[in-house]
């Protein structure tokens, strides 16, 4: 028996943190969040480490490695507060292509995702909630409608959802598609709207289930972007509290402080074992080709989606107050994190609708 | 218990209910600082007292008698009618207060009026980058030199310096005394030479707060609170006040009511949120701790209007159990409204303009402002609770890694 990651898993993982900690410092950060940087540097830089390969097969060009390899990454991602599209542009839409797209549609779009030529965006969100009127039709190969939400917007292609909870991928230079960007409090990455008036769109043959894995893919990436990110409140405030001084002394030395610090640890802790278990088991699962499917994926997909959300606001908030006035201020910048924990704490399910999605898994809910 | 506030109360309730139907169309919405309808405004209320209700009318105040549950009635009132209840801000809520309780007769003569009227507008320079929660170890020092105090060092967070035309500060005085006696209180025109003010950025991206830097600044030698070493007695007598304002339970009650409203126009999938039993429970949660916050309002009133002085803990809880509470209620909308909650800046979709975001964020900021949550716990747990102070730590010990 051996939980834990493998030598290779630990260096991939450490060489996108490193390549984060050196290229993308935070006034990159703060160029990012006003406009004034493209984030091109993460994402040909990354492209260049092979990330965008990451979960592609090797027949089309990438490496063929799983979710729990992603979630690594996506942790490295939301420590660094990296500008990458990722959750849709390297995880959901090419599993939804390898899942349910025809061979001359993974032909198509996979290789050029693999070598980052291309990027993806995930038009899904209603699957886990529309708000107000949104939603999208498809009608004869056509879509109309309004998706808001869109994962790593500003995309070449996106992968749509249907109000049926049909998958579609639509080019994003298609006729009658519209789209603009959804400011949000995080601006660390991009989120937009689409609308739809008559779109051409191809569609994607993947089964109910397997729409599920997507989203479910899409759940464990942003909790363990989640989870980097926390992480990196933690360090800092560890490190904040041993060097400010009050009352002379170290505030690390009053247990008010400490005890701060010890329960955003205890509450980290196991969140990453948590993650390591939800990629390993989606990974098994769709190994085994869904013929041993019995739920423990989507069981972990959800709940680690939704404790993690939990204990990173904890973490966020926490880690805030520890940093006393300067918490609150953007000169240490702790707040790029703390929004980001926030942005996805929403993303793709609410800690409410996903442990309620949960229950409903389990045939609790009549 | 006896909760009516008998008849001659409630005719008091009739009249302002009067004035306020009266200027129900004149009353300013959301008037800019300094403008000719706030002052105006201010001047209107002062003169029908309700506002500075019981500062003498020799400073510009209205000059009543000092009657709580007249203070309440205005305040309910006010809030009912959603009228402009006249200036904030540090200059009113703290300094004249001070000016009353501290200040020679030339002070008050000279500041209290112009400040009342909103035509002089202050900022609070207490904190410092080496003095936080311990605010005493503060060192930005003034020098008697001749008539003059000549100020050099730096203040940190102050809120609205780049508005102020005026700062009440807290500066080192006596270098040799200990730490607490060697604190003055001094007044100063931001406009006089040697000032720079620098904005401070906030999480919620707007810059609220400032570095304000002295180098030689030259105060005449009476613009003095108190006396010289007594600054931190002076500025203690009203800092309880300021830690009660955060945490207003009128307020809390204001913001639930739209957080319900709120909950009943958002819709998830077709549903409205408050049909949703989680949800519909956070919400419930949430009601029953503002309704403990508003009767231990309502038992602080009493205490207060029948000089009991007693529930010290009543009082010492608000401002940590307050701002938590607001923080909390805040991020229950943002949560309701899910991806929604996230809009912010220049985005159609926002709810109520953004403020509940905005407000999720401010209130991190003020469990940290005004003495943080654990600082307020030390409080509680050593003043309210009888428990012995830590030790006190006479060097600098940088120790920590060890
Ligand atoms: C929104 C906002 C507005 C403000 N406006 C003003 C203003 O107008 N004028 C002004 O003068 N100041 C203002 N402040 C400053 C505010 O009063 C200070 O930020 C606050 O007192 C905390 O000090 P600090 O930031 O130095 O944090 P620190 O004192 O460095 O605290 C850091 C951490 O150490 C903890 N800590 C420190 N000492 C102890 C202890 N003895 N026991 C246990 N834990 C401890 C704190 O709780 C905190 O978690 C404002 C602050 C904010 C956030």
């Amino acid at each position: 028996m051996e939980f834990g990651l493998s030598e290779e898993q630990t260096l991939l993982q450490d060489s996108v943190k490193r390549f984060l900690a050196e290229q993308y410092p935070l006034d990159k950060v703060r160029e990012f969040a006003t406009n004034d940087d493209d984030g091109a540097i993460v994402r040909n830089g990354l492209a260049a480490m092979g990330i965008t390969a990451l979960m592609i097969d090797e027949d089309h060009g990438g490496v063929g490695l799983g979710l729990l390899d992603a979630a690594l990454i996506a942790e490295a991602l939301g420590h660094g507060t990296a500008p990458m599209p990722f959750v849709a542009s390297v995880v959901m839409v090419p599993q939804a292509l390898m899942l349910g797209g025809s061979s001359e549609q993974q032909d198509r779009w996979l290789p050029k995702l693999a070598a980052g030529e291309i990027t993806a965006g995930a038009a899904i969100s209603e699957l886990t909630g529309a708000r107000g009127d949104t939603g999208v039709t498809a009608t004869n190969g056509r879509l109309s409608g309004r998706a808001m939400f869109v994962l790593d917007f500003e995309a070449d292609i996106y992968l749509v959802a249907d109000t049926n909870g049909a998958l579609h991928i639509v080019d994003a230079d298609a006729q009658g598609l519209s789209g603009k960007g959804f400011n949000t409090v995080d601006c660390t990455r991009k989120l937009g709207e689409l609308s739809f008036d008559n779109v051409p769109a191809e569609a994607l043959s993947c089964t109910a289930q397997q729409v599920a894995t997507v989203l479910n893919s899409g759940r464990v990436i942003l909790a363990a972007d989640s989870l980097g990110a926390a992480q990196n409140m933690l360090d800092q405030s560890v490190a904040y509290a041993l060097q400010r001084e009050q009352f002379n002394r170290v505030i690390a030395s009053f247990q008010a402080v400490k005890h701060m610090c010890a329960e955003m640890a205890a509450e980290l802790e196991p969140c990453r074992a948590m993650i390591w278990y939800a990629g390993h088991t989606a990974d098994a699962e769709s190994n085994a080709n869904n013929n041993s499917n019995n739920g423990e994926a989507q069981q972990y997909a959800l709940h680690t989606k939704a404790h993690l959300s939990e204990v990173c606001q904890f973490v966020a908030r926490t880690a805030t107050e520890v940093h006393g006035g300067m918490g609150f201020t953007d000169l240490v910048g702790l707040h790029y994190w703390f929004k980001r924990i926030g942005a996805n704490r929403q993303l793709l399910g609410s800690p409410e609708r996903l442990r309620d999605d949960a229950a409903r898994a389990l045939g609790m809910v009549n | 218990m006896d909760l009516s506030y008998g008849a001659e109360y409630e005719e008091f309730r009739a009249e302002v209910a009067e004035f306020l139907a009266k200027h129900k169309d004149t009353a300013p919405k959301n008037p800019e600082l300094r403008s000719v309808e706030a002052i105006s405004w201010q001047k209107t209320l002062i003169e029908a007292g309700y506002f500075a209700r019981t500062t003498p009318a020799e400073y510009g105040g209205h000059g009543g008698k000092p009657d709580i549950l007249k203070s309440r009635i205005i305040a309910e009132e006010f809030a009912r009618t959603r009228t402009h209840p006249g200036m904030g801000g540090q200059g009113i809520s703290m300094l004249v207060p001070t000016l009353l309780e501290s200040g020679t007769q030339a002070q008050k003569e000279q500041f209290i009026q112009p400040t009342l009227h909103g035509e002089m507008l202050w900022c609070q320079g207490y904190s410092e980058p080496g003095a936080g929660s311990d605010l005493a170890a503060l060192r930005t020092a003034a020098v008697l030199d001749g008539d003059e105090w000549v100020v050099n060092g730096q203040k940190i967070w102050t809120s609205t310096a780049q508005l102020a035309d005026w700062i009440f500060c807290l500066v080192r005085t006596e270098p040799d005394a200990p730490k607490h006696q060697g604190i003055s209180f001094l007044l100063f025109s931001m406009d006089t030479p040697g000032i720079e003010i620098r904005p401070l950025v906030d999480m919620t991206g707007k810059a609220n707060f400032n570095e304000v830097f002295f180098t030689d600044v030259r105060v005449p030698k009476n613009q003095i609170v108190g006396a010289r070493g007594e600054g931190w007695k002076v500025a203690n007598t009203i800092l309880k006040h300021e830690r009660g304002s955060l945490a207003d339970p009128n307020a809390m009650q204001h913001r639930l009511n739209g957080l319900v409203e709120l909950l009943e126009t958002e819709t998830v999938d077709g549903t409205r949120v408050i049909d949703i039993p989680s949800f519909r429970d956070r919400l419930m949660r949430i009601t029953g701790r503002v309704m403990a916050a508003k009767c231990n309002d309502l038992r602080l009133l009493s205490n207060s209007i029948n000089k009991t002085g007693g529930s010290p803990l009543a009082a010492m809880v608000t401002k940590l159990q307050g701002t938590e509470l607001r923080h909390e209620l805040e991020a229950l909308a943002v949560d309701a409204m899910g991806e929604i909650g996230l809009a912010y800046g220049d985005n159609e979709h926002l709810r109520g303009g953004g403020s509940w975001q905005t407000q999720y964020m401010y209130f991190l900021g003020l469990i940290i402002g005004g003495g943080t949550s654990q600082i307020q716990k030390n409080i509680i747990s050593e003043r309210g609770l009888g428990m012995p102070r830590e030790p006190k730590v006479v060097a600098a010990t940088k120790q920590g890694a060890a």
